[in-house]
C-alpha cells in the first residue's frame, strides 16, 4: 500500500500549497457549477423537442453528463498536472531529481501533482450520478452496477496511459503539449453518446483518441446496453495499454539524458 | 491615411510570420474550433431524424446548413482577445504597446484579419468536406446574400468591440477566466451555437433580440440561410449597427479608466 502512502503524502503537499490561494476554491466551485449548468441547461433544450436522444432517456443522459465530470475531474485532478509537469522536466533537466528517489518514477511522475480543487468536479460528478441513479430506480442490477464500476476503472487506465504515452513522447520531441490540448478538445466530445456520431468520428474518439471508454462506455454499462464484447474488450484494452504504456516510459526513459545537467 | 495602411500591412507581415511559426497549433485551435458545432449539428441531425424529419422548420440537412455555415461565420467572427489582455496585463507586456503613437487597438484589429486571412482556406476546405457528407440543403435568395456580406462585417466588428471591452476586466482583477466563462456561456445560448434561436421559447427569443450575441453570429446566418424577411433583416442590421455604436462608446470610457488602473504587474 505503498501508492497510498505516496498519494496521501502529495495530496496533504498539493493542499497546503492551494490553501494559500483560497480565492481559487470559490473560482473554481463556480466555474464548475457554471459547467454543470451549462450542460444541463443544453440537456433541457435538447429534451424539450424529443423524449429520446438517439436511444438515451433524459436520465440516462444524466449518467452520462455525471461519468463525463467525473473522469474530466480525475484527468484535471491527478493526470493532467502531473503529465504536463513531466512534459517540463524532461526539457529543462528536473527529471534527474525524481529519478534520484528511491520508488518507481512512473509512480512518482504520475501522482506527484494534486490539483486539490479539481475534487469538486468529482464530487459534481458523483452528485449527478447518484441523482440519476434514484432517477432510474430499479432498472439498475448488482449486474450492471459491477459493470459500471468495472468499465469506469478501465476508463480511467485507459485515459491514464494515454496521456502517459503522449507525455511519454517529450523525451523524443520538444514540443508535445500540443497533443495534450488535443485531448482536452476532443473529450468535449465524450459529453454525447458515441453511437450517435458517424462512424468516422466514432472510429477516431475509440480507438486514435479513446474518449468513448471513457464516458460512452461506462454509461453503457451502467443503463444496461453494454455487450459482452465490448465489456471484454474495454478491459483487454486497459491492460494492454497500461502495459504498453509502462513500455514506452520505460523506453523513453533510456534516451533521457537530463538535458541542463 | 496612409500611415495607417502601413500600419496595417507591417502588422499583417508580423502575424503571417508568427503564424508560420506555430503549425501544430493551427492544428488544435482549428479541431476544437470545428468540433463543438460538428456536435451539435450531429446531436440536432439525431433529433430531427428521431421525431419525424424536422424540428421547428429544420429538417436535418437544413442543420448541416445552418451550422457548416455557422463554422464559417464563426470562424470570420472570432476572436481571442480576452485570454490575450488577461496574459499582456498580468505580464506587464501592455507596457510595449502603451509606447506606440497608435490605440493597441488597431494592431490587435490587423492582427485579428490577417490571423483568419490564413486560416479562413483551412476552414473552407474543412466546411466543403464536412458538406459531402452532411449534405446540406439551402435556398439562396440574391437579396439575402447580397445582405449577409454587410451584416457579417458588422457581426464582426460588434463581436470585436464588445470582446475587446470585455477584455479591459483584466486591468481591474488578474482572474477574468470566472467573467470569460459567463460571457461563452451567454453566447452559447444566445447567439444561436447550442440551437438556432428560433427554436427557443418566446422570452429566450426576447433576450435575444435585445442582448448583442445574436447580433455576432445568429442573425448573419439566418440571414443567409433566407429565413428572415427583408423587414426583420432591416431590423438587424439596425440592431447590429446600433450595438456598434454603443460598444464604441463603451470602449472609449472602459479604456481610458483601465488605463489608469494599470499598474504594470511584472514589469
Amino acid at each position: 500500500m505503498n501508492i497510498l502512502r505516496l498519494l496521501s503524502v502529495f495530496f496533504r503537499v498539493s493542499v497546503l500549497s492551494e490553501l494559500a490561494y483560497r480565492v481559487n476554491f470559490f473560482i473554481q466551485l463556480f466555474q464548475s457549477l457554471l459547467e454543470l449548468a451549462t450542460a444541463l441547461a443544453g440537456l433541457a433544450v435538447i429534451f424539450s423537442f424529443t423524449t429520446t436522444l438517439g436511444g438515451w432517456r433524459p436520465d440516462e443522459m444524466l449518467v452520462l453528463v455525471g461519468v463525463y465530470f467525473l473522469v474530466g475531474g480525475l484527468i484535471s485532478l491527478v493526470i493532467q498536472p502531473g503529465m504536463s509537469q513531466l512534459i517540463d522536466s524532461v526539457r529543462d533537466g528536473t527529471l534527474d531529481f525524481t529519478l534520484t528517489k528511491p520508488e518507481d518514477a512512473q509512480l512518482l511522475v504520475s501522482i506527484q501533482h494534486v490539483a486539490v480543487f479539481s475534487l469538486i468536479d468529482l464530487l459534481l460528478g458523483f452528485g449527478v450520478l447518484a441523482v440519476a441513479l434514484v432517477r432510474l430506480g430499479e432498472r439498475i442490477g448488482a449486474l450492471e452496477a459491477a459493470g459500471f464500476v468495472g468499465m469506469l476503472f478501465a476508463g480511467g487506465v485507459i485515459v491514464y496511459s494515454f496521456w502517459l504515452i503522449l507525455a511519454s513522447l517529450s523525451f523524443w520531441f520538444v514540443r508535445v503539449e500540443n497533443l495534450l490540448e488535443i485531448f482536452r478538445s476532443m473529450y468535449e466530445a465524450g459529453r454525447w453518446p458515441v453511437s450517435l456520431y458517424p462512424g468516422w468520428l466514432r472510429f477516431a474518439l475509440t480507438f486514435i483518441v479513446p474518449v468513448a471508454f471513457a464516458t460512452t462506455v461506462p454509461a453503457e454499462a451502467l443503463t444496461g446496453r453494454l455487450g459482452e464484447g465490448t465489456l471484454l474488450g474495454a478491459l483487454a484494452l486497459a491492460v494492454v495499454l497500461f502495459i504498453v504504456s509502462r513500455l514506452f516510459w520505460k523506453l523513453g526513459l533510456k534516451r533521457y539524458s537530463g538535458a541542463s545537467a | 491615411m496612409r500611415a495607417w495602411i502601413e500600419l496595417y500591412v507591417q502588422q499583417f507581415r508580423t502575424t503571417f510570420a508568427t503564424m508560420l511559426q506555430y503549425r501544430a497549433s493551427l492544428v488544435i485551435w482549428m479541431i476544437s474550433q470545428v468540433l463543438e458545432p460538428l456536435v451539435y449539428l450531429i446531436v440536432w441531425s439525431t433529433v430531427s431524424n428521431g421525431s419525424g424529419g424536422s424540428v421547428g422548420s429544420y429538417t436535418a440537412r437544413d442543420f448541416a446548413a445552418y451550422y457548416l455555415v455557422l463554422m464559417i461565420v464563426n470562424q470570420i467572427t472570432y476572436t481571442w482577445i480576452m485570454y490575450e489582455y488577461e496574459y499582456r496585463i498580468r505580464q506587464g507586456y501592455l507596457s510595449f504597446a502603451l509606447l506606440k503613437p497608435v490605440h493597441p487597438i488597431h494592431s490587435d484589429i490587423s492582427d485579428n484579419l490577417s490571423s483568419k486571412l490564413t486560416t479562413l482556406p483551412l476552414m473552407l476546405i474543412v466546411v466543403a468536406g464536412l458538406a459531402l457528407i452532411f449534405r446540406p440543403t439551402a435556398v439562396f435568395i440574391p437579396w439575402a446574400v447580397l445582405t449577409f456580406l454587410p451584416a457579417l462585417v458588422l457581426a464582426f466588428l460588434v463581436r470585436f468591440f464588445v470582446e475587446w471591452t470585455l477584455a479591459q476586466a483584466a486591468f481591474w482583477t488578474t482572474r477574468v477566466s470566472a467573467i470569460n466563462q459567463v460571457y461563452f456561456v451567454l453566447m452559447l445560448f444566445l447567439s444561436g451555437q447550442i440551437a438556432p434561436l428560433s427554436l427557443f421559447p418566446a422570452p429566450i427569443q426576447i433576450a435575444a433580440d435585445i442582448l448583442p450575441f445574436r447580433w455576432m453570429l445568429g442573425f448573419p446566418i439566418e440571414l443567409l440561410l433566407g429565413r428572415l424577411s427583408p423587414l426583420q433583416a432591416l431590423a438587424g442590421l439596425a440592431a447590429q449597427a446600433a450595438w456598434l455604436v454603443a460598444s464604441l462608446v463603451l470602449i472609449r470610457f472602459v479604456w481610458r479608466a483601465g488605463v489608469r488602473a494599470y499598474s504594470a504587474v511584472g514589469s
